[in-house]
């Protein structure tokens, strides 16, 4: 009798188990989500800054016109949802771009959104409205806008020069939120007013940010958290153990190296953690300009003389892609595939390319006993420094003997600007995985981010024929030819594509880190925590 | 006295406008100003945007005019705008103040109560196993880096009590403000106590070898009335030095101690604003830390003259 009732409680109990996974699959309302943030960011005003600092506690404030999926770790054109707007449609020629917009949706002060709201950040952004931004990173994101104009308060059209399908994916970056028009620029840094499902309460420097639920959230029933507290703690050391003890309970998105992953994991099992990439490369830059780098065969031994793999062993413990100017897939929905990969320079049989390398190198008088002395300029930061030190000792194997330049941050990208260097290691970000984004910032003759100064009006023409190709099938097959050309010129030789981690307490239920960018993921409104 | 204490005012007033002169022309010097650091945070150089920027700061204007405008607002009460928050200097900088100087505070009665006794206790011992073991845990504290011991003690606490006593909200009361404090103050605090422990033994030591101290002993006075009232007293004045120089360096130096258990006191704030070149910032707070510096240094000054009656200020 006595086992039947152990039997019985062994399987009520195993009942209880079993079902408990579907009782915390309903989403709880309540808590403070809190997350430890690795600065205090320049400011809060996500269109003036460029940098994920601001867009992971930002995000939350505010609604773009159309949004990524934010449970589609892989954005793209097919994962974009409506957000402030409800629908939207090309005209025939594609030059026109309409949205209908939601109704109702008001701003955290009270004051109705309308379509003018839409217009005043376009024009803020195009440089049309009185009032300016302090700095404007991302304008030529929209230099292919040529107006917005206002359909009566729920409609808007966006005037394209020429056709853009691509325009849709800026749009829904992270990166294009919806300012309104009676809130100054000026005051979006320090006390950002946004219709999104959280509200900014404080920054204080070197201590927090700290958003509070929006009561009057247009999304009926969200956010489910109460609000969201991010820590400021500067020191990754400090960071990590701090999650560990259950101080905070999400580590800064992508912030965690393979290495400290592990040690979180070991520390704390019940962590969930994951690696993934976030669509910044790591890449070679010479000064085209200054001799003997003036010359191609120059360029091309030392594309030839790189190990991409030693560099991701080296430097990401084996957590990293080797890939052209856009992400290599599975992730990355545009770069070239492996197969195309290695008929490129560089890419192939080490041992094979650095031999044509010295070849070249002893046709233009170098040896081991007469090596190239070269300075490699860097920005003086670990993430830039350690990779650089791998670059120098691989150039070795080419008769290049190279030292080390480190450069004080602030004056990295004024050095390179004005073309102050002879080579160089840079890290280039790309806010979406989209060839227009990657193309026109980094390839184009006179983009301000063309470090390289590399030009090549032919195949900017091809930049804008994929752009305006709408069959995603054939714009890859185009895009795909493209990045080979860039790889071929030695344009900026891409070393790597770091995978970086993010960890979460189990609790944590809803959240997603997308794989192929780092910048559009951190809304929020529907993560809740299970305890 | 009185015309000594005059005397050391004014070469206060003219030790701070020569740091006034000196971090200004500094700050100035260094690559790079918030305009740079701005954009070269977005990876981007617009040289009319960066230019505008420079021009609504004022720091198109020379370099003089700058300075003077400063020193003026100063004299008003005005500290200017941090370049990043956009708030008053004087809101961003007050609220920190008491927060590294709770720290300092601490770190220093840590270093007092911890060093002296210890330092007596270690030469009246000379050569005991007693002393042995001070002067091997006086040196631990003088080599190891703050750094890797408040990490190592975060760890502990991590690992054995499964929390962490770093900064995330402010101590809600005094007592949650003392245990907040008390482990960072501990951690950066065992360096000054070695210090003034060894300090003390030395001075002790050098003591108890003067005639008059055996003439105390030979009238039958005890060892703790030697040790204590005729020895330290004679001993100390070396070490009220160096507790002077611990103290002013506690208001400034705590950057790395501030870092690993994230407190956001000045020593962290001034790093990054220096990092951002938010002169506004730096300038003040280099100024308030200075001040503080000659401040705690007068007062060492007088205090020689109470502690030891020999000494007179003429």
């Amino acid at each position: 009798m006595r086992m039947k009732y152990l039997a019985l409680a062994a399987a009520v109990a195993a009942a209880s188990v079993a079902v408990s996974p579907a009782r915390s699959a309903e989403p709880k309302h309540g808590g403070i989500l809190r997350i430890f943030h690795r600065e205090t960011p320049p400011s809060l005003s996500i269109h003036e800054e460029a940098t994920f600092s601001v867009n992971v506690p930002a995000m939350g404030i505010f609604n773009n016109l159309i949004i990524y999926d934010q449970h589609k770790p892989q954005a793209s054109l097919d994962t974009i949802e409506p957000e402030l707007a409800t629908s939207w449609s090309w005209s025939k020629d594609n030059l026109n771009l309409t949205f209908k917009l939601r109704s109702g949706v008001k701003w955290h002060d009270g004051q109705p959104f309308t379509a003018k709201d839409v217009k005043c950040t376009f024009d803020l952004l195009q440089g049309k409205a009185q009032d300016k931004f302090r700095k404007n990173p991302r304008k030529d994101w929209y230099a292919n806008l040529n107006e917005v104009t206002v359909n009566g308060d729920d409609e808007v059209t966006f005037h394209l020069k020429r056709p853009q399908p691509s325009f849709l994916a800026m749009l829904a970056s992270g990166y294009t939120p919806i300012y309104s028009c009676h809130v100054p620029a000026a005051q979006m840094r320090t006390n950002p007013i946004g219709t999104g499902p959280f509200k900014f309460v404080e920054m204080k420097q070197n201590e927090s940010i700290k958003l509070v639920k929006n009561p009057d959230y247009w999304k009926k029933g969200l956010p489910y958290l109460d609000g969201i507290e991010y820590t400021i703690i500067k020191n990754r050391a400090t960071a990590v153990l701090a999650f560990v003890a259950g101080k905070v309970d999400v580590t800064f998105p992508t912030e965690m190296t393979a290495a400290l992953e592990a040690d979180i994991k070991k520390q704390d099992p019940t962590a969930v953690c994951e690696l993934k990439p976030i669509n910044v490369s790591t890449n070679l830059i010479i000064n085209r300009d200054d001799p003997p780098f003036n010359n191609p065969e120059l360029r091309q031994a030392m594309a030839l003389s790189l190990d991409r793999k030693a560099f991701i062993d080296i430097i990401l413990q084996g957590q990293g892609d080797i890939g052209g100017s856009l992400l290599p897939p599975p992730e990355g929905v545009w770069g070239l595939p492996p197969d195309q990969l290695k008929t490129l320079p560089g890419y192939g049989d080490v041992n094979k390319d650095r031999e044509e390398a010295r070849k070249i190198m002893a046709k233009l008088g170098y040896s081991a006993s007469n090596p190239l002395k070269i300075k490699v300029a860097t920005r003086n930061l670990a993430t830039y420094r350690d990779p650089a030190a791998v670059l120098i000792d691989q150039l070795k194997s080419i008769y290049i003997d190279a030292e080390l330049d480190p450069v004080e941050s602030s004056s990295w990208f004024a050095k390179v600007a004005r073309k102050d260097y002879q080579v160089g290691l840079n890290l280039t970000g790309n806010g979406i995985d989209d060839p227009d984004q990657a193309f026109y910032e980094n390839y184009a003759c006179n983009s301000e981010r063309n470090y390289t100064h590399y030009c090549n009006r032919d195949l900017e023409k091809l930049f804008d024929e994929q752009s305006a190709e709408t069959d995603v099938a054939k714009r890859k097959k185009m895009v795909w030819e493209i990045d080979k050309k860039i790889q071929q010129d030695v344009a900026r030789p891409i070393l790597f594509h770091a995978r970086t981690g993010t960890c979460w307490k189990p609790y944590v239920k809803n959240l997603t880190i997308m794989s192929n960018n780092a910048y559009n993921g951190y809304r929020f409104e529907d993560l809740w925590l299970d305890r | 006295m009185g015309s000594y204490l005059v005397r050391r005012f004014f070469l206060m007033l003219l030790t701070l406008f020569g740091i006034s002169v000196l971090i200004f022309t500094m700050l100035r010097v260094v690559p790079g100003n918030i305009a740079d650091i701005l954009f070269d945070a977005a990876g981007m150089i617009d040289v009319s945007e960066k230019a505008k920027l420079e021009h609504d700061l004022g720091l198109d204007k020379p370099i003089a005019v700058q300075y003077v405008q400063w020193i003026d607002g100063l004299a008003h009460g005005d500290l200017g705008y941090s370049y990043v928050s956009e708030k008053p200097a004087l809101q961003e900088i007050l609220p920190r103040i008491p927060i590294t100087a709770k720290l300092a505070v601490l770190a220093l009665l840590f270093a007092i109560v911890f060093g002296v006794p210890l330092g007596v206790i270690s030469a009246v011992r000379q050569n005991s196993a007693l002393d042995y073991v001070l002067r091997v845990v006086s040196l631990s504290g003088l080599s190891m880096p703050a750094f890797w011991l408040g990490l190592l003690i975060l760890m502990a606490f991590v690992r054995y009590f499964g929390t962490i006593p770093i900064y995330t909200d402010p101590p809600k009361d005094f007592w949650s403000a003392l245990w907040l404090f008390s482990i960072p103050a501990a951690a950066v605090g065992f360096r000054s106590s070695a210090l003034i422990m060894r300090l003390t033994r030395s001075s002790m030591l050098e003591v108890l070898r003067q005639d008059y101290i055996r003439t105390a002993r030979a009238k039958g006075a005890s060892d703790r009335n030697v040790n204590y009232h005729h020895a330290l007293r004679n001993a100390v004045l070396p070490v009220v030095t160096v507790i002077g120089i611990e103290a002013a360096f506690l208001m400034g130096g705590l950057i790395v101690t501030e870092t690993v258990f994230n407190i956001p006191g000045i020593a962290r704030f001034l790093v990054e604003a220096i990092r951002w070149r938010d002169y506004p910032i730096v300038q003040n707070l280099v100024m308030f830390i200075a001040f503080v510096a000659v401040a705690i240094n007068f007062l060492i000054d007088v205090l020689y003259a109470v502690l030891d009656p020999r000494i007179k200020y003429a």
